[in-house]
């Protein structure tokens, strides 16, 4: 940030570092959110040895696959609703986008499984967890209004079997799954922007929290001893570095 | 055992200490959206997407004519499902209760439908209709309301008096009777169908811009036409319908344990089955309070004794760190 100098006022020349900013917004900002994602932490280059398995792929791939569904939705946005019905080139559109969605939510109930078998809730994780499910119930949601929008017997029939559950419960009204419109402006605009939310909180909490550790081996349990030349499952190039926080 | 699961917590909560590896997040990232991107393009390639056409009205009037003049018969009548299903669409009952519980009811009406008006008399009137017909909406609309009922109520009982087994109803075998100018209304919207043009009057209702489908939705719904198609894709709530799609494409499979509670005889009743239990009457509410509660359970794991320590019970974690638990054991972990 450049210097900034008041010359003349009635408290002399202004210099950045002045004790009055610490009151100021935008300070109290950048100083929480640097210090809690210094860039070490949010670009690591090194993690803890036991980040060494392909279930650590599916976070990622989840998030490549959402990206490839936003690219694909924006493509299949620029010509309308009714453009894959009548153009090849719009199908594959469609096509890649329904595609990608089936990748999508493969990825995310698979890394959701695999965290859950981690226990990776653990060392103050929790809100780690609950961003991620909430990520998995409103891309739910997100899907499910897409489905409602092909404008074909498809939606035609989801909307007329999901109808009378949110009736029963009394959100029908408000969430009409018949009105095309509704739920159109819904896939498009608001439900992605909730997913995008979530999923960057989300990531931000896992770099802030880091990756969660193994569960220690129960002194009871059958143990395999140490083999030389052990081949891991994931290539590991171990760089011994005490103290390191990844 | 409790001060080993605090140490562990504590090891959790603190800053890794232990031994660490060279991680190129980029790249992971890069390699993962490439992998992404060319798996969703060759899926698209190889396999498209599905898009079945929508059910029209005409097509109802073509394929199942009868049907639709004995729906027909039956919105006027007030008989049909859409007549009789409460908020938010009509007051004509109060909807689906769980005890004490009638959020159906809460709603309110806040989606009108008028299933005599909306599906039959208003697009009849939205166009020229033959001599027959426009004399009969002439009488409809001279008649009171228990005479228009009871002139549609005849009719009603009088097709449904001719249905076989399997539902199908034979209107021109209807016996004689008191039915006011019901027969010609329903004959004049069985050929508007056919002609194409309910669909235009359906979906404009009168306007210029439409985005709501509530209304052919609801009408749809009320014939067998609309269920028989989705009968025949497998896409019934009792036959895991949530999770399949049109001709045999994925549907929503992530959706499996919303699904399951629809495939319990608990909620939902046998085909045959002459009556039903208030579990099953009310299933969808109850299903949807699972479902949320299931949700909640989920969302809220971590925090519920018990549960949470079902993975250090299932020892999965030792496969999923097999190569640490091999290599370093314990170490860092106490």
């Amino acid at each position: 940030m450049a210097t900034t100098e008041r010359v003349g006022g009635p408290s002399g020349p202004l210099q950045t570092g002045d004790p009055a900013d610490g009151r100021m917004w935008t300070n109290r900002l950048r100083n929480r959110f640097f210090g809690t994602f210094p860039p070490e932490k949010l670009l690591p280059d090194r993690q803890p040895a036991y980040v060494a398995s392909w279930i650590y792929v599916f976070g990622v791939a989840t998030i490549a696959a959402l990206i490839v569904i936003v690219a694909s939705g924006l493509v299949l946005s620029l010509e309308g609703p009714a453009w894959y019905h009548t153009s090849s080139a719009g199908h594959f559109v469609n096509s890649v986008h329904f595609w990608s969605v089936q990748l999508f939510m493969l990825s995310m109930v698979v890394h959701l499984w695999g965290k859950f078998w981690m226990a990776a809730w653990r060392g103050h994780r929790g809100l780690t967890w609950v961003t991620g499910a909430l990520a998995f119930f409103v891309s739910i949601g997100t899907a499910f209004t897409g489905y409602l929008v092909q404008s074909n017997f498809e939606s035609q029939w989801i909307s007329f079997e999901a109808k009378d559950g949110l009736n029963a419960v009394g959100v029908g009204a408000w969430f009409n799954v018949a009105n095309v419109g509704q739920m159109l402006l819904l896939h498009v605009c608001l439900l992605p922007l909730v997913v995008g939310v979530i999923v960057v909180w989300h990531v931000l909490l896992v770099r802030k929290h880091g990756v969660v550790p193994p569960l220690p081996v129960r002194a009871d349990a059958p143990s395999e001893p140490p083999r030389d030349g052990a081949v891991p499952d994931r290539p590991v190039e171990p760089v011994r570095t005490e103290g390191t926080t990844p | 055992m409790s001060s080993h699961l605090k140490t562990s917590r504590d090891v959790a909560a603190a800053p890794w200490t232990g031994p660490v590896r060279r991680y190129d997040i980029v790249k992971e990232f890069v390699i993962a959206l490439v992998v992404m991107g060319v798996l969703a393009t060759i899926l698209a390639a190889a396999f498209s997407s599905p898009d079945e056409k929508a059910l029209t009205f005409k097509g109802w009037g073509a394929n199942a004519a009868d049907n639709l003049y004995a729906v027909t018969v039956g919105e006027l009548a007030g008989t049909t499902e859409s007549a009789g299903y409460g908020p938010p669409y009509n007051n004509a009952s109060e909807g689906i209760a769980v005890g004490p519980l009638h959020p159906q009811k809460w709603m309110g009406v806040r989606i009108p439908v008028d299933a005599a008006n909306d599906f039959v008399i208003t697009p009849l009137k939205s166009q020229e209709q033959p001599a027959a017909v426009t004399t009969a909406l002439r009488a409809w609309d001279a008649a009171t309301p228990d005479q228009r009922t009871a002139w549609a109520t005849a009719l009603d009982d009088a097709v449904q008096a001719t249905a076989e087994a399997d539902g199908a109803v034979h209107p021109d075998q209807v016996a004689a009777g008191e039915y006011g100018p019901v027969p010609d209304l329903a004959t004049g919207l069985v050929a508007m169908a056919r002609s194409g043009a309910l669909d235009g009057a359906m979906l404009s209702q009168g306007r210029f811009y439409a985005s709501d489908a509530t209304k052919q939705i609801l009408f749809l719904d009320d014939g067998s036409y609309f269920d028989d198609a989705a009968t025949a894709q497998n896409l019934q709530g009792n036959t895991w319908g949530m999770m399949n799609g049109v001709n045999s494409y994925p549907g929503q499979p992530w959706l499996w344990w919303a699904s399951l509670w629809y495939q319990i005889p608990t909620f939902n009743p046998a085909e045959d089955a002459t009556t039903t239990t208030s579990l099953q009457d009310n299933a969808d509410a109850w299903i949807f309070y699972i479902i949320g509660v299931i949700g909640l359970v989920v969302i809220f794991f971590p925090f519920i004794p018990g549960l949470r320590s079902i993975p250090r019970w299932v020892p999965v974690h030792r496969l999923i760190w097999r190569t640490y638990y091999r290599t370093h054991g314990n170490s860092h972990l106490l």
